[in-house]
């Protein structure tokens, strides 16, 4: 198996950020919100990327931030994963007035922007990481339920399916033990551009103030903290900027990638 | 034609549905999670007193669906309510807003349908070979980047650096349109760069799909040249789901204009809702929720309506 090039920098690039994220406290070299230096200092041997608006080690504020962010996108993802494939697998299956039930509401809620509904619901809702994760989770979940549920719709219909009902297999075994491994692959490739999605939309909600709360921070919340130094002709806000674009794009080459190999093998097998 | 009327009638009912089913779920998303409107406005240290007072005046005493059916009669008479945290009223405030954030969408709109389109068409002409490549892998990039790096990057070295424009995107009535369109040079970049991306992509896409008819390999074998077959035969079939694209992105600028207002403290909409969502101020979000989901509903619908009008296929549906 040949992997291309932009594939395998990907691949490094996106290993390498969870490796951060999963290590941080040990690379860091200062703490997270320990001042040790002048406000927006340069670049020097002590502060790599320099210091932020208050005087803390940049550097060591971008490793935890991605931490922050690597960590509540996952979890989001996961959320939205595990809820939109089960419901859309469950609808596909059951079909009916349930089915269309849950499809309509679906359909109401991708009627509303993304970003403006979960807006209306944080402003009455406190601002911390569990309803975070669960916002945004439950949003994004709309997306995978609509995949999920066509997939499993063209399975459904197939004659092992068939089978299994015939033999009298409950709903259970057969959305966990016939559609699941087969609706794996086209549901492994959107897990990437679900994740992106939620990366960039809890960059987007940090940077607006109501994501992740200080003095913890995530990267767009850092880009909302020294926002102010650009006009000064200081760029320590785009730093936190570039890693979060720097990691939608490798996890976007890996995601294009499985998406590419996946469409490849379908045709292999004469569609 | 009468078919046709038919059908338009049945799309608008559908969308005005929606957009009734959309209001509820806004309320719904205020009124029911865990959280006193009250509460909030007063603070931790409110006696029971000041509480129970404030929640008379404000009528939170009432069951959700009369309190519901107050203010969806208030939003259709055009009175949104006051604001909580100011005392303003919010149909004035939206007034002075809405032009704002109209203007500057308008101008993104202006500058990246053309180019969206005419690159689209240099990606299908030069297929495969490195224009088209080039093309897709920028669009690859952009697809990835949150506006505010774009936006920044942009205020580093535009305003900052060179001083061409400002770094605030400040518009008044008195500036003549050429002032204006200085002034938010910036942010329709940033907008515009946000959905040239899709938009040529599902170009590109549309195109494609119609170079592969039996009447464009007629065209190439009667030796015509490759712009022609474009021009002449591909782009005029490929205008519908064109149109549909630029329709759907342009819903998309509803959501970059929040942000991107945000970047540049421009006086629209989006910086309005973003400032009372941070001070959870429930009648300006539930008005500002409302407006943002028509406009996009709308622009939806505009879409599904051209679709009809362009494709006969598609008046009847099975």
């Amino acid at each position: 198996m040949r992997i291309p090039i932009s594939a395998l920098l990907g691949l490094v690039l996106t290993g390498g950020f969870f490796l951060m994220a999963l290590f941080a406290p040990l690379i860091a070299p200062y703490g997270l919100s320990e001042v040790v230096g002048d406000v927006w200092e340069s670049r020097s041997a002590e502060h790599w990327l320099g210091t932020d608006n208050i005087g803390r080690d940049l550097l060591s504020r971008m490793i935890y931030g991605g931490r922050t962010t690597i960590l509540i996108a996952t979890l989001a993802t996961i959320l939205s994963f595990t809820l939109g494939s089960f419901l859309g697998f469950t609808a596909a299956v059951i079909g009916g007035w349930i089915d269309q039930v849950m499809s309509r509401f679906v359909d109401l809620l991708m009627s509303i922007p993304s970003l403006i509904f979960a807006l209306v619901v944080l402003s009455v809702m406190p601002v911390n990481i569990t309803v975070l994760i669960l916002v945004m989770g439950i949003l994004d979940s709309t997306r995978v339920y609509r995949l999920s549920r066509a997939v499993a719709a063209d399975i459904n219909v197939q004659d092992f399916v068939e089978a299994a009902k015939l033999r009298g297999e409950n709903r259970t075994w057969i959305i966990f033990r016939e559609i699941l491994p087969n609706a794996l692959s086209p549901l492994v490739a959107e897990l990437g551009l679900r994740f992106i999605f939620a990366v960039l939309f809890l960059s987007t909600l940090s940077f607006l103030g109501l994501g992740v709360q200080p003095p913890a921070s995530d990267w767009g919340g850092m880009v909302k903290e020294n926002k102010e130094g650009i006009v000064f002709g200081i760029g320590a806000a785009l730093v936190p900027a570039a890693a979060i674009a720097a990691l939608a794009i490798s996890v976007n080459l890996v995601a294009d990638w499985v998406l590419n190999r996946t469409s490849d093998l379908k045709g292999g097998r004469g569609g | 034609m009468n078919e046709i009327l038919k059908l338009l009638v049945q799309r608008v009912a559908l969308g005005l549905l929606l957009l009734l089913l959309v209001s509820v779920l806004v309320f719904v998303g205020t009124e029911i999670l865990p959280g006193d409107v009250a509460q909030s406005i007063l603070g931790q240290a409110a006696t029971p007193t000041s509480l129970a007072n404030l929640r008379e005046e404000l009528g939170l005493n009432d069951p959700a669906p009369v309190r519901y059916l107050n203010w969806l009669g208030g939003v259709l008479t055009g009175d949104l309510g006051t604001a909580l945290s100011n005392g303003q009223d919010i149909t004035t405030q939206i007034g002075l807003r809405l032009g704002n954030t109209m203007f500057l969408a308008f101008w993104a709109a202006v500058v990246a349908v053309p180019l969206a389109i005419l690159l689209g068409l240099l990606a299908v002409r030069f297929r495969n070979r490195w224009p088209d490549k080039l093309i897709s892998g920028v669009t690859l990039a952009s697809i990835s980047l949150p506006e505010f790096f774009i936006g920044y990057v942009l205020i580093y070295f535009f305003a900052v650096k060179f001083r061409w424009f400002p770094s605030v995107a400040t518009v008044y009535d008195s500036m003549s349109l050429g002032q204006k369109l200085n002034a938010i040079a910036l942010p329709v970049t940033v907008l515009t760069m946000v959905v040239l991306a899709h938009m040529m992509r599902m170009t590109r896409a549309a195109i494609l799909n119609v170079m592969q008819s039996a009447y464009i390999e007629t065209a190439e074998l009667k030796g015509l040249s490759q712009f022609t077959v474009i021009f002449r035969h591909a782009f005029p079939n490929a205008i519908a789901p064109i149109v549909n694209v630029v329709m759907l992105n342009l819903a998309y600028l509803v959501v970059g204009v929040v942000v991107v207002e945000v970047i540049f403290v421009y006086p629209g909409m989006g910086q309005y809702l973003v400032d009372h969502v941070a001070k959870r101020d429930v009648p300006v979000v539930q008005a500002c929720g409302v407006i943002f989901a028509a406009v996009y509903i709308g622009l939806n619908l505009i879409a599904d309506i051209v679709a009809i009008l362009t494709n006969p296929r598609l008046r009847h549906p099975k």
